[in-house]
């Protein structure tokens, strides 16, 4: 096999994509860099808070989630809880029957995206729009992110202004202030004919049980002004133990995301509206969603719960830059997807068993994460743990290792191998053991050195 | 219901139960994500100002010159919060046609909305709304202009400071300038779902 599987994915992707995607993931990455070392003489310090904050509240989510259950019920809110991502559409279609509606508008989560929720709905006869702009072009054109946080990053002004003259958005314009102004006139009609306003949740504090949403658009504003009902998706490892961790994860999320001090509307949602307000929900719930969370969480790769879904990794990534968010198959794309895909997978983790692999181990993810998450780590258990359970998908391309191991577990025959191995300079290609043969494939073999660290330790002994 | 959520604290318990040594909360002062001098400003309304313009906002010491702005831009009809208009209203003209009920069904005819902020940032330049105190949230967000009245006294000096402030209000939004993308090749479009104009005024 020539690639990683990964790049035979990204080959399948138009050039054009793909360039649209290095651009944008580029840009992204610089922003950010200007904003957080600019502002803060020290954001390293804050990034290993911010993930030790997240780190003690996953490993206490047994005190935490009964602690917020309590205080939402106390708020006014309604509390459900959802094991897989059926179980979750089944509950906000129970809501909608229970309250006669119809007609939900969405702002944008990763949750509804992870559990299918549009088709489960409108299978049901439902209707669900997405007005983020990016989803609601995702949503016409029938495609799926290709960004945890700029979701059309692979499509450029083009292919969107073709998309909305189909779909009887007006005629062929590709100014990006028409096409955002169509979709504000199309969408803002919507937002006041549904029954439903549905959000995620960016933060939720246990000591409140507050949630927090983050827009620069303003649309989950608008669902949660037009609608009589909200019902917000969470991921049960969305929770900050206090309000005060709210400010230090508001800064950090922003700056890691776009760049942007603070986002446009940063909203602070404790029930139904007040009594005094005409506008926006009278009744209001939470699911609390698994999914897959509680076998993360058991396993050696907890870490990467304490994500927050800024997309500074993907940004940051070369091979996501060079393949594009499409080439990991999954809702979340990107190292932290080739960590979270394959885990959230379940019985489907061997289909995802190559993502781990799709990395250099270059280390820039670690380096960016706003909660610190040591991916190149995970990485690496992901892959053992691919090997270990015989994935194809995680063996493909590497060569049997069994000899290798004979070798470095036995001094005598480590020595003598690395005597012998000088012979390996003048063996034909074609004549080499297998596992050297899988490597040349790809990439020239060096000339073999073998011993030479050996021998200058030696003689560094003796001198020293 | 209940057993969804039984199944998942059980998974939960099994999953965090070999953990020994369960990590700590860390100690840590309340400013440490605060921009450096960002509290220290003498003049919050005037530091409030300098952020809100870097975010594309726009700020007013006054009311007349607020009006000024409007009549300049020919924003001659919107709503009012009927409280504030109270207090204000003898600034605006008889060329203003401003309306004290937000009738739903005419969203667009709205150019601005004026409602009360229940506080302002100075570090980020953001204007607080709060369920308690914004007439209507339709009001604040749908018309292409909206108007902020603020008082110079509830300007806080930084996010943690207002965070610590939040209270028992249902709904607290912070509006930091416009509403805005950057969806479509990265280009910034502003006024995308919300106001096109953010402005605070001082009164």
């Amino acid at each position: 096999m020539k690639y990683q599987q990964i790049d035979q994915y990204a080959a399948k992707i138009s050039q054009e994509k793909r360039a649209a995607v290095y651009d944008g993931s580029k840009s992204g990455y610089d922003s950010r860099l200007k904003a957080l070392f600019t502002q803060y003489q020290n954001p390293d310090d804050l990034r290993r808070l911010a993930g030790r904050i997240k780190q003690h509240t996953i490993e206490n989510l047994d005190t935490y989630l009964p602690q917020v259950e309590a205080r939402m019920q106390a708020n006014g809110v309604k509390v459900h809880w959802a094991t897989d991502g059926e179980a979750a559409c089944r509950e906000v279609l129970a809501i909608m029957q229970a309250r006669q509606a119809r007609k939900i508008v969405k702002a944008k989560t990763m949750v509804s995206e992870e559990i299918e929720l549009t088709p489960f709905l409108e299978k049901n006869g439902m209707e669900c729009l997405e007005t983020d702009l990016g989803e609601f072009i995702v949503q016409i054109g029938h495609d799926h992110p290709s960004h945890i946080v700029k979701p059309i990053i692979h499509k450029n002004r083009r292919e969107i202004a073709t998309l909305f003259e189909k779909n009887g958005l007006g005629d062929y314009n590709d100014e990006p202030e028409v096409i955002t102004r169509r979709a504000r006139q199309y969408l803002r009609q919507k937002y006041l004919e549904a029954d439903i306003g549905l959000t995620g949740a960016n933060f939720v504090s246990a000591e409140s049980g507050r949630i927090v949403l983050v827009t620069n658009e303003g649309n989950s504003r608008f669902c949660l002004a037009a609608t009589k009902v909200h019902i917000a998706l969470i991921g049960i490892e969305k929770i900050l133990p206090r309000d005060r961790d709210l400010a230090v994860f508001l800064n950090l999320l922003a700056r890691s995301g776009t760049g942007q001090q603070l986002t446009v509307y940063t909203e602070f949602i404790q029930g139904p509206r007040s009594a005094a307000q005409p506008d926006g929900p009278e009744e209001m719930h939470v699911i609390f969603v698994d999914n897959g969370r509680t076998d993360v969480l058991a396993s050696d790769c907890r870490e990467i719960l304490r994500c927050i879904r800024c997309g500074a990794c993907l940004n940051v990534c070369p091979v996501y830059r060079q393949a594009s968010g499409h080439a990991y198959r999954s809702v979340y794309p990107g190292p932290v997807g080739a960590v979270l895909s394959p885990l959230l997978a379940g019985k489907k983790f061997p289909e995802l068993a190559d993502l781990p692999k799709a990395s250099s181990l270059c280390g820039a993810c670690n380096e960016v994460c706003p909660v610190n998450i040591p991916i190149p780590d995970l990485l690496l258990r992901l892959r053992d743990r691919g090997k270990q359970e015989g994935s194809e998908a995680a063996a493909a391309g590497m060569p049997p290792m069994g000899g290798y191991a004979i070798l470095a577990s036995q001094p005598a025959a480590w020595k003598t191998a690395l005597a012998l191995g000088g012979i390996a300079n003048h063996v034909p290609t074609p004549l080499l053991p297998q596992a050297a043969k899988t490597w040349v494939e790809t990439r020239g073999l060096p000339p073999w050195r073998g011993g030479k660290f050996r021998a200058w330790m030696k003689n560094h002994r003796k001198t020293s | 219901m209940s057993e969804s959520r039984e199944a998942i604290f059980s998974r939960i318990r099994g999953a965090l139960q070999p953990l020994h040594d369960r990590a700590p909360y860390p100690e840590y002062p309340d400013n440490v994500a605060t921009l450096a001098g960002a509290g220290a400003a003498a003049d919050l309304w005037t530091a409030f100002k300098v952020r809100t313009q870097l975010v594309n906002g726009l700020a007013f010491d006054n009311v007349a010159a607020l009006v000024d702005w409007l009549r300049e831009k020919k924003h001659l009809r919107g709503y009012c919060d009927p409280a504030l208009w109270a207090e204000i209203g003898g600034s605006f003209g008889d060329d203003f046609h401003v309306e004290r009920v937000f009738d739903r069904s005419q969203i667009d005819t709205y150019q601005f909305g004026i409602t009360h902020a229940a506080g302002a940032l100075a570090e980020t330049g953001s204007v607080i709304l709060k369920d308690a105190t914004t007439a209507s949230r339709l009001a604040a967000l749908a018309p292409w202009v909206h108007i902020a009245v603020l008082k110079r006294e509830q300007i806080f000096p930084d996010v943690a400071a207002a965070v610590r402030s939040l209270g028992s209000d249902p709904n607290v939004i912070w509006c930091t300038g416009p509403s805005k993308t950057a969806d479509v090749e990265g280009i910034l479009i502003q006024g995308v779902h919300g106001p096109g104009v953010q402005i605070t005024v001082l009164a």
